[in-house]
């Protein structure tokens, strides 16, 4: 016991007090935690109003999380329709059971089911989600929330995985023509703001297709992400690449392995296991970017949120409406990068031993 | 023929002139598809659009024009708001991020844990809740300009933005401007003088004195001459509002503030990250080289973290620069606003307005990695 409060003693000492200036700044933090933190505190959880059912329940000075209750289903669903959030819930079910199956499953099936997942799964979630064969449609303008912000940002990711995989071996490449293509498409997407290439897909993509072919709002706001976020992508694939021994290239060739076979069988097993961290990285940027959409007027979590302040029976709760969707945006991309940093250690470690 | 198909120089040009043929067909299509669309709607194409009189007025200007200037102007207005909007929240920026990242390695448990709070918190954010949560939520629950926040009694702020005072006549400032260039030009040329002096003979020079008084003294005295010497046009409140000086728009406080509070957490954690990656051994080199503390720091420690930080540190400048153009979401007039937004309204010309805006931000982002990347040529490690 003792020495535990020697230890912290020495802590306070070391930490804190080790010179005059150290106490001085010391003291400044706990003024600006004590002005700033405790008023937070209050507002957050002391004086808030957590019961009832309206906005005259708000009868705290703190937040009114009431608000919150009552359009927990538009920032979950956005305007789904009421009877049809079942198969919302299903598919959240579904993805958490695959999860859990892989999580229990032996370490060397892992990534064949993972393989296995990422082909069966987005066409059925996307069949559960807009409907058809037997299921009610529900028009993608529909859709919103959380559940939008998920959607947007798996499948613009799983765009632009493979396309990022490709763009980087082609900037990789021998040749230097398909180099210069390659860093040509990457550099510009990476050079202009998401955005403009919001606004570009929502524009442009309508007119260059066929006339007579209607692409959906949605569908535009994803493949414009998925060109950005592809390209990031694939400078992160680059990182794998290039970390690559040369030997590993000279002992595929040695072994008589055309380009096809040693790209899939030696170089991108690799690499991919090398850039994961970073590409976790670009895609914890990605869920963050489809926020962007509302540029567009399509209503993701933040949409809703802004959406909902337009509200005349809840006047005045914009710091609510932003607070929780601020903190739902946080706790995704802070789980997400904590992973990141996991994949970054054990990768580290597995190379060290 | 065998052998042919087998050449390897062979299959090297067909690949090559197979994947651009297809790139160039891809485009092809779509452009010919664009025009038959296009034709059907009725939509013009060409530039000729750029002539003609907007009609639109801005709400933030720092240049001459008017609801009866031309497109092209209303397009150099939005420009010149973007780039205005971007190096002022950059300089915001890297001095909060300095201080982040600085005291994130402090001894002080409590002040470095305060600081990566924020660095945690914020990047975990998207940045366009940063823009509306600093427009919808922080600076329009600010009080209304009677109750205006006063700094240092000549700029106020409040819910209808930041008043500063204006200078009535700026040439005082065009005679500090011109001692200042004068006066780091001086230092310049002390500094080629002084590598070479050390070059030939070995001898050191007090250039961070001479600094001190050249590029920071001078300036700052030249510049305090010339607030005193000019007389300003400060604002005061009548009646509702405040009159005189210029008012900086919400939209213009919001979106600078949101910019530099987010990328200050970036920036931070590339400051940490390049302090971090100076060796050890070179920090005790230094110290039983017998330099002091301040000399370990200046000379050993900032130029080789400088070299680790300058190229993460370009891409996030570039970062906000091209968040700027978010801007758009709470309508302040920068580029993407005035262009995609309302010029795109009264033209209807999508593709050429969509080209001109991701040209001009391509050229500007060009033009800071052509920049960074000499500064960062010049802070590289030279190797034999």
């Amino acid at each position: 016991m003792t020495t535990r409060l020697a230890l912290s003693l020495r802590f306070v000492r070391a930490r804190l007090f080790a010179t005059p200036l150290d106490a001085i700044i010391t003291f400044a933090c706990c003024w600006a935690l004590a002005h700033f933190l405790a008023p937070l505190a209050r507002w957050l959880v002391i004086d808030a109003t957590f019961r009832g059912a309206t906005r005259a329940d708000c009868t705290g000075t703190g937040a009114c999380w009431v608000f919150i209750r009552a359009r927990w289903g538009q920032f979950m669903y956005g305007f789904y329709p009421l009877d049809q959030r079942w198969r919302v819930d299903l598919v959240a079910v579904v993805l958490l059971l695959c999860a859990a199956l892989i999580a229990i499953a032996r370490p060397r099936h892992r990534a064949v089911m993972a393989a296995g997942m990422a082909v069966a799964l987005p066409p059925l979630v996307l069949f559960l989600f807009y409907g058809g064969i037997g299921l009610p449609t529900v028009e993608t303008r529909e859709w919103g929330g959380l559940m939008l912000t998920l959607f947007i940002a798996v499948y613009a990711g799983l765009l632009a995985v493979p396309l990022g995989i490709v763009l980087a071996l082609g900037r990789q490449s021998r040749l230097p023509a398909i180099r210069t293509l390659a860093v040509i498409f990457i550099e510009f997407w990476r050079g202009v703001p998401i955005i403009a290439v919001i606004f570009l897909a929502s524009l442009i993509l309508p007119l260059i297709v066929p006339s007579g072919i209607g692409v959906d709002r949605l569908a535009r706001a994803v493949i414009g992400l998925a060109l950005v976020i592809a390209a990031y992508m694939a400078e992160a694939v680059r990182g794998g690449l290039q970390a690559i021994p040369k030997g590993q290239y000279e002992a595929a060739t040695a072994l008589g392995l055309r380009y096809p076979a040693m790209t899939m069988l030696i170089v991108l097993p690799q690499a991919l296991r090398i850039a994961l961290p970073a590409m976790t990285n670009e895609f914890i940027a990605l869920l963050k970017n489809t926020s962007l959409v509302l540029i567009v007027s399509i209503l993701d979590l933040l949409g809703v949120a802004q959406a909902a302040l337009a509200d005349p029976a809840w006047v005045g709760m914009t710091m609510e409406a932003y607070v929780f969707a601020g903190a739902i945006y946080w706790l995704l991309c802070f789980a997400l990068s904590r992973a990141s940093l996991r994949l970054e250690r054990r990768a580290a470690q597995s190379h060290g031993g | 023929m065998r052998a042919f198909v087998n050449n390897r120089r062979v299959r090297d040009v067909f690949w090559q002139v197979a994947v651009w043929a297809a790139v160039v067909g891809l485009i092809a299509y779509f452009v010919r598809n664009a025009s038959d669309n296009m034709a059907k709607a009725g939509i013009a194409s060409g530039f000729d659009f750029l002539e003609r009189t907007s009609g639109i007025e801005l709400p933030f200007l720092l240049t001459r024009y008017t609801a009866q200037s031309s497109i092209l102007e209303l397009l150099w207005a939005g420009v010149v708001n973007t780039i205005t909007v971007a190096l002022i929240a950059i300089v915001a920026a890297t001095f909060l991020g300095f201080a982040l990242g600085i005291a994130r390695l402090s001894r002080n448990w409590l002040l470095s844990s305060l600081a990566g709070a924020y660095v945690e918190v914020v990047r975990n954010i998207p940045v366009l809740f940063f823009v509306l949560f600093w427009y919808f939520a922080v600076i329009a629950a600010l009080p209304g300009p009677r109750e205006a926040i006063g700094i240092f009694a000549v700029a106020f702020l409040s819910n209808r933005g930041l008043t500063v005072p204006t200078p009535l006549a700026a040439d005082a400032f065009s005679i500090a401007a011109l001692a200042s260039v004068i006066s780091v030009g001086a230092q310049i040329a002390i500094a080629a003088w002084a590598r070479r002096r050390r070059d030939r003979t070995g001898r050191g020079f007090p250039l961070w004195s001479t600094g001190a008084v050249l590029v920071a003294g001078v300036p700052l005295m030249a510049f305090a001459a010339a607030v005193a010497a000019t007389a300003w046009d400060i604002p005061v409140l009548r009646g509702f509002n405040y009159r005189g000086g210029f008012v900086l728009i919400p939209e213009f406080v919001a979106l600078v503030a949101a910019l530099a509070t987010y990328a200050a957490a970036f920036i931070a954690e590339i400051v940490r990250g390049g302090i971090l990656a100076v060796p050890k051994g070179q920090l005790e080199a230094a110290r039983a080289l017998g330099l002091r503390s301040g000399q370990v720091l200046r000379l050993v420690v900032i130029p080789q973290a400088l070299r680790v930080m300058v190229p993460p540190l370009t891409s996030q400048y570039l970062n906000v620069l091209k968040n700027s153009s978010l801007g758009a979401a709470i309508g302040f007039p920068e580029l993407m606003n005035v262009f995609v937004g309302s010029a795109l309204n009264i033209t209807g010309q999508a593709v050429e307005i969509i080209a001109i805006t991701l040209a001009i931000y391509l050229v500007i982002g060009l033009a800071v990695s052509v920049l960074m990347n000499w500064y960062n040529a010049k802070v590289a490690l030279v190797t034999q």
